[in-house]
């Protein structure tokens, strides 16, 4: 699924990085835990979390993830997307629901982790 | 080659620089990015708990060309009982660390799970020493 499909399916805004007509991601993982996060091997899935702070965006680049959707309406902080422009990550915000906006993605085809 | 940083407990906003750093020279040095995720995962995982647990702390990576050793010491409350702390799911952290999103239990399992050789040695009342190694190959 495109970037911007999911984007444009959780009515979300994707607040820095650069973003392709053909990025896409086929994989996710849903969580506030950021230990859960680092415990997943591969590193080809979109993180989505409510977590709104700077270690969200340190998770995401020590689990080498591009893409991070931030649920829940959260407005992360500037030193938030500072980070995330700096490591080359895709932040994305999004007011529904962690579990609404999973619902919606798994139902449009994209897939758990396990 | 050598680096090595300082950690202040408690300190979230600065958690993860030092893995941060380790990662951009192995990246740099060409090091299979499987290889890079491991080491630090292991190493955040641990740099987090300095913050979390410790007053403070050092950390010191020597990468050579076919591993890297990290080691962890720090000055703290340390751990009295640590397989209860190698339990998944165990964990003494505070509330504060629980909202950054750690303290979940998982912190030490995970360093381990990543580490070939992990070792962690404790004093309570005097703080803690974790070495992790991890092979290029």
């Amino acid at each position: 699924m495109t970037i911007h499909e999911i984007v444009s399916l959780v009515h979300g805004k994707i607040l820095c990085g650069n973003v392709g007509n053909e990025d896409s991601v086929e994989y996710c993982f849903a969580s506030d835990l950021m230990s859960d996060v680092l415990t997943v091997c591969r590193s080809d899935f979109m993180l989505i979390t409510g977590l709104s702070n700077v270690q969200s965006i340190r998770t995401a680049e020590m689990s080498d993830l591009k893409y991070i959707l931030l649920v829940r309406g959260k407005t992360p902080s500037p030193e938030m997307v500072e980070l995330a422009e700096e490591s080359g990550i895709v932040l994305i915000i999004s007011p529904y629901s962690m579990f609404k906006a999973s619902g919606i993605l798994y139902q449009a085809g994209l897939k758990g982790v396990y | 080659m050598n680096l090595s940083f300082q950690i202040q407990g408690g300190d979230f906003t600065s958690a993860g620089t030092a893995s941060s750093q380790v990662r951009r020279t192995l990246k740099e040095l060409g090091v299979d990015a499987s290889v890079i995720k491991r080491v630090v995962v292991a190493l955040y995982e641990a740099e987090v708990n300095v913050v979390a647990h410790a007053y403070r702390g050092t950390i010191s990576a020597e990468i050579s060309p076919d591993k890297v050793f990290m080691k962890l010491v720090d000055e703290g409350p340390g751990i009295t009982d640590i397989e209860k702390a190698m339990t998944p799911g165990f964990s003494t952290a505070s509330q504060e660390v629980r909202e950054m999103g750690f303290g979940a239990g998982m912190g030490l399992p995970n360093i381990c799970r990543n580490a070939d050789v992990f070792n962690i040695h404790s004093v309570p009342g005097k703080g803690t020493t974790v070495e992790i190694t991890i092979q290029f190959k």
